[in-house]
């Protein structure tokens, strides 16, 4: 067989297990679940990123959700229950950040530190744990289709957490992360505000870890509001499409994923990159940016 | 003055007062028996070199500094963290481009930014927004992303904040820095314009006194864990630095400007670290 003839029937059998919408319907009623609480977390998720790009957090995002995914491992392999697992490593992680980390630099350090240590941790407890080895991965790169309905509840619930706690603090720490000094000497409890967004900040991450998987949680936490942030200065208009680049991603890459064999975190990464990539042309072409200052 | 217990205000009751005041770190000085009082109407603007204290002496007015000895009150009442009644206007630190905020909206956090609560702004608040912008001269540029403006625009508009609330003090850390000559002369007269108009006081950190020479009532000058205090004539003289930096300085009067010679480096550059000067 000439090599473009075997390419292509190389090609077939990935594009059939890439995409395949056999039986689609009933998958999709097996589902619903999954897609709610994907949903609930895309939404939430592109909300938060606003604030996690004003703050300059991104790097944080990522070393919370190495240690979540410790704590999920570390549940696993002693037998607790797993959201609960990811909870805890999520939040010793966004505290300990909050505390330790007021400034950038010092920040950055304590990431660069503890992150490691969370993914050493957890690679330490998945090699240990005798069980299927689906679970292990699942952990890092996204496993929602295996979460069973009671965690998708909680997974839910806690977004919805997150998000009307975020709407309560939304002014002071709008105002905390333009400018923590004047905020501070405004009345704002700077320190309460910082803290109160860290606790969130985990909770919501260690939804994601859940959902997406603990290497690509930036994807949903990220990658929405970075993209908003190109279309828009408005602080109304930027959470709004932010929301909306996250529902879409979210959603969207389930829908994608549940007729394949493959996880559903490809297929979320790509769709919100191309909305960044898209954002990013269309926001070169309306805001010239250059030349204003 | 300062006997006067509580509460009630009276015209010739300061605003702010310092009484035997003393702050240092360590084993070094920053000022050591400032007695001074700030009352309704005046312009008292505070130099002297990096590491003198002027920023310290910031912090303890915000009562985000304890002092060592001695007592600060502002309104009769000991200095508390978060005190709304006191308007401050930072050092200008250029907004990045791609902040989500645009010119009203921060004027609007120094109307509602510290409430908790849905962030649903009333009528009566955005028509606040509005007046400030107008009387800082923004209206023009309320619209635009703050990330756009120039340094001395965002400045414009981080009085109007300052302003929101109706303060009772303004307190300035080297608001001008940076500037060009035009928005120097352009922020400064906002903050004058208020002290004239509603008796605010204005304590004024800078290290350059001459934008504001033609405003400043008094002058505190920091230096070497010393200081001086007086009109400018008062201390603004070559004998009363040279005596404060135990080194010989020169003033210069130069067509309306002061030009101060010969303060020596290791004030500038050497006591400066660890002490949030900025």
């Amino acid at each position: 067989m000439p090599p473009w003839k075997l390419a292509s029937a190389v090609d077939d059998g990935i594009w059939s297990r890439l995409f395949n919408f056999e039986n689609y319907g009933e998958l999709l009623g097996l589902v619903q679940n999954s897609i709610l609480a994907g949903a609930i977390l895309g939404v939430v998720g592109g909300l938060i990123g606003v604030f996690v790009m004003q703050r300059d957090m991104a790097f944080a995002v990522h070393g919370i959700s190495e240690l979540s995914f410790a704590g999920a491992a570390a549940a696993l392999l002693f037998g607790f229950n797993v959201v609960a697992g990811s909870l805890a490593g999520a939040l010793a992680a966004s505290i300990a950040i909050g505390l330790l980390g007021s400034k950038a630099r010092d920040r950055n350090s304590i990431i660069g530190v503890l992150m490691p240590f969370g993914l050493g941790l957890g690679i330490l407890f998945l090699a240990l744990y005798p069980g299927r080895s689906a679970n292990k991965f699942g952990l890092l790169t996204g496993q929602i289709i295996s979460v069973d309905d009671p965690q998708l509840t909680w997974l839910s619930v806690i977004s919805l957490i997150v998000l009307v706690g975020l709407l309560l603090i939304w002014r002071p720490l709008s105002f905390d992360s333009l400018d923590a000094d004047v905020a501070a000497a405004r009345g704002v409890p700077t320190r309460f505000v910082s803290l109160a967004f860290m606790v969130l900040l985990g909770l919501i991450i260690a939804v994601s870890v859940q959902i997406i998987g603990a290497l690509l949680v930036l994807a949903l936490v990220v990658t929405p509001a970075a993209a908003a942030l190109r279309l828009s200065a408005s602080p109304i208009v930027v959470p709004v499409i932010a929301m909306l680049f996250g529902f879409v991603s979210a959603v969207g890459g389930i829908l994608l994923a549940i007729g394949g064999s493959l996880p559903i975190s490809p297929y979320i990464t790509t769709i919100s990159f191309v909305l960044y990539l898209i954002a990013r042309v269309v926001g070169l072409r309306t805001r010239p940016r250059a030349g204003l200052r | 003055m300062t006997a006067v217990p509580t509460g009630h205000r009276h015209p010739s009751n300061p605003v702010l007062s310092l009484k035997d005041a003393a702050l240092g770190f360590g084993d070094r000085v920053l000022w050591d028996n400032l007695t001074l009082d700030v009352c309704a109407g005046e312009f008292l603007a505070v130099l002297g070199p990096n590491g003198s204290g002027k920023t310290s002496l910031l912090k303890t007015i915000l009562g985000q500094q304890a002092l060592d000895t001695g007592s600060i009150r502002f309104d009769g009442h000991a200095v508390r963290r978060g005190d709304r009644r006191i308007g401050y206007i930072p050092q200008q630190k250029l907004i990045p481009g791609g902040t989500p905020m645009r010119g009203r909206d921060l004027v609007a956090l120094g109307v509602n930014g510290h409430r908790f609560g849905l962030p649903v702004s009333r009528g009566a608040e955005r028509r606040q927004v509005d007046a400030l912008l107008e009387s800082v001269g923004a209206s023009g540029y309320a619209d635009e992303p703050v990330g756009n403006l120039s340094g001395g625009e965002q400045q414009r508009l981080r009085v109007g904040q300052a302003l929101a609330g109706d303060p009772r003090m303004l307190l300035c850390d080297e608001p001008l820095l940076s500037l060009d000559l035009q928005h120097q002369r352009g922020v400064s007269e906002l903050i004058d314009r208020r002290r004239r108009d509603h008796g605010t006081p204005v304590v004024f950190v800078t290290h350059d006194v001459n934008p504001v020479l033609g405003m400043v009532d008094r002058i505190l000058y920091l230096a070497g864990g010393q200081f001086r205090e007086g009109t400018p004539d008062e201390v603004l003289r070559s004998e009363v630095l040279t005596e404060l930096y135990g080194t010989p300085v020169d003033v210069l009067r130069t067509g309306g400007r002061v030009v101060v010679v010969g303060i020596p480096d290791s004030e500038t550059h050497h006591h400066h670290h660890g002490h949030g000067e900025n």
